[in-house]
This record gives C-alpha cells, structure tokens and sequence, in this order.
C-alpha cells in the first residue's frame, strides 16, 4: 500500500457491468515526505473519499478484495483515509 | 487503473478459444492532462470503445475480473469509456 493524495475526479458513463456505481477518482501517489511522485492514476473508491484528501490505496488484484471478490475490475483502489498529515510519523 | 486512447485495432484469427469473440484494441496511456506518453498496450475491449476515445484499462490479473472476461488469458482490459477527467479544478 502506498499514500497518495486524491487530486481529482473521472465521470466515466459507458463502464463495465461490474464496475456499475463505483467512484473513480485520480490519486497522485506520495513519497514519505508526502512529496509528489509518479505518475497519477485512477482509482476506485472503497471508503468515501474525497477531493484533496491524503488516502492510502492498493494494487493488484488485492485491490479488488474490498468489494465482492472476484467481481470489480479494479487495480487500484483507496482503502483508507489518513486521519491527518500529522498522523503521517516519519 | 491508467486512462489511455485508442489508437487502433488487432485482428487475430487464430486465437485462445476464450479470446474468440473479443475485441483487441491498440491503446496509448495518456496523462491526466490529455498529452501522449509513450508505450502502447493491447486490451481487450468490454464496453464497446471507438477510435481515438479515452478509455480505462485496468492491468495486470484484475482484468479477468471484468463481466465476460472470467478465465479469459488477458492483462489488460479497457472497463470504462471517459467522460470528464478533473484535476485541481480543472
């Protein structure tokens, strides 16, 4: 898993079936220093996060566990909401 | 998941029987702002994507997750056709 920040959003009508009523948001990952780095990329949404929040995500096909398993197609998907930056101890 | 545009289209007669019936897209990962990166994948389509459309692909063993595509041999399908993508505001 990995910290990011939610930076934006993605409207997308035409989807898969099994990615009906899913948010899709962009999340620019962070190093430990919340500093940006890479490249943005597009997440779903397991936890009702937001704009401007710092989350934490996951990859691969763990990162379809939060839902019914074996059913979204996801790669990436926000697990959690860190409380603060200053719950960030480095 | 990466937003990528399509740039063209694979034909293969003689494939994977679970492949039979699907179509192969060319795509491009493009970044949150539209501009090109480099690199290209082959994804097979779910949604019924077009040409030069901005698509979602998901890689990696989450793609067989997509509805149609269970056991299907594939990393890379396209789940989603792009409305709006904002960023920062915009």
């Amino acid at each position: 898993m990995q910290l990011a920040r939610v930076i934006g959003t993605v409207v997308a009508t035409m989807k898969n079936e099994s990615l009906q009523g899913r948010k899709l948001l962009v999340v620019q990952t962070l190093d430990k220093d919340l500093n940006s780095t890479g490249k943005p990329m597009v997440a779903i949404d397991a936890v009702g996060a937001g704009v401007g929040e710092l989350v934490f995500w996951c990859r691969g096909k763990e990162a379809s566990f939060p839902f019914k398993r074996e059913d979204t197609p996801t790669d990436c998907t926000i697990v959690g909401i860190v409380d603060s930056e200053q719950h960030v101890t480095r | 998941m990466i937003i990528a545009r399509i740039l063209g289209t694979v034909v293969a007669t003689q494939k994977d029987e679970r492949l039979s019936g699907k179509k192969l897209l060319i795509v491009r990962p493009i970044n949150v702002d539209g501009s090109d990166t480099t690199g290209y994948v082959v994804a097979v389509d779910t949604v019924g994507a077009g040409y030069h459309e901005r698509v979602l692909v998901v890689a990696g063993s989450s793609a067989r997750l997509a509805q149609g595509m269970k056991d299907t041999p594939v990393d890379a399908a396209i789940v989603g056709v792009i409305d709006t993508v904002v960023v920062n505001g915009e």
